[in-house]
């Protein structure tokens, strides 16, 4: 690959949003919160949110907004995320390696089922159905 | 404990994000044999006696985890600069920022991997209480020398926030590019150097 420009990469920035505007927007609004304190960078968050932003640029969905955060407070769990979708609870997932952080992205951001086996706070047991909260 | 190089560096330039910064600088510089970092802030700096025990990994200011009776991202960068006969200070002073000066040996035995400088440069640039922020890579060898820098105000100028999947894989391919394009200058060490097959090692 050749060392891009600034104004190679702007170019590049138009055409995909021009692409971006023909296309049904997909994971609109949803979002993905990686726990990067300490404990999540030991346990390999950097690898999740990379492997997230590779599974995302894969299937093609420019809209899932990627941020950090600090240690959530499940160091025992790391790495941690948090996924937000709107219509579905928020939930905080445990133990993502980057066979999980696939499943997340087509389980829940496209298939909208919790991926329950991961689940490490938030929503409350009770509200955990068998058929991944459908 | 982190595993590569770039971990460490992920987890310490985040401390100065969290210093209420306005400008931040990393440079990596490259030699054959030697990694020469430094982390810049112009944010709230720490006075004599945080200086004194910030490398103690049982201090913490407790503001960020109230109950938490540990603080382990400069004792574990210290650690492994030390491990591999690398460098280490920091110099900081309260209202004015902090500066971590420190360096791994890459051709000793504990020095640890590299990892992904790309990924690691990505996730900092998006780092949502990264202000100014400026990465100066540098590489330095008998191969050549070749550099590049990464404005994060000048990129969020070009992309705009940096903040969903689409934008950050295109800043992804940007700083790819710009890092493939310094690594023909990398040398490898002999410590890395993998065995050559046995048949290989038949003939000769």
């Amino acid at each position: 690959m050749a060392k891009m420009t600034l104004e190679e990469l702007r170019r590049l920035r138009d055409q995909k949003q021009s692409e971006l505007q023909k296309r049904d927007i997909e994971g609109k609004d949803s979002r993905i919160v990686v726990g990067m304190g300490t404990c999540g960078i030991a346990a390999g968050a950097k690898t999740v949110l990379d492997t997230f932003l590779q599974v995302l640029d894969e299937k093609k969905i420019e809209n899932v907004s990627v941020t950090q955060t600090g240690c959530m407070g499940l160091c025992y769990v790391e790495p941690t995320i948090e996924v937000i979708v709107p219509g579905m609870p928020d939930v905080i997932y445990g133990k993502v390696d980057a066979a999980t952080a696939r499943k997340i992205v087509e389980q829940h951001i496209i298939g909208k089922q919790l991926v329950t086996d991961h689940m490490f706070d938030r929503p409350a047991a009770d509200i955990i159905k068998k058929n991944g909260g459908k | 404990m982190h595993i590569c190089i770039d971990d460490y560096l992920l987890d310490i330039v985040q401390n100065s994000f969290e210093a209420d910064s306005s400008q931040v600088e990393l440079i990596v510089d490259q030699t054959e044999d030697r990694l020469n970092c430094t982390v810049r802030d112009n944010g709230k700096g720490m006075d004599a006696e945080v200086r004194k025990r910030v490398l103690d990994p049982f201090y913490t200011d407790g503001k960020k985890h109230a109950k938490r009776k540990v603080g382990l991202g400069l004792p574990f960068l210290s650690q492994a600069c030390e491990a591999c006969e690398g460098t280490f200070a920091l110099h900081s002073e309260v209202g004015v920022g902090t500066t971590v000066e420190f360096s791994f040996n890459l051709a000793h035995l504990d020095a640890p991997p590299l990892g992904d400088l790309c990924a690691t440069f990505v996730i900092l640039l998006a780092h949502p209480l990264a202000k100014g922020f400026v990465i100066r890579r540098t590489i330095n060898t008998v191969k050549g020398s070749g550099s590049y820098q990464l404005d994060k105000v000048e990129l969020e100028d070009v992309l705009g926030n940096l903040t969903t999947s689409g934008t950050l894989n295109l800043l992804k391919e940007y700083v790819t590019s710009q890092e493939e394009d310094v690594r023909q200058y990398y040398v490898s060490l002999d410590l890395h150097k993998q065995k050559a097959p046995l048949s290989k090692q038949q003939e000769m």
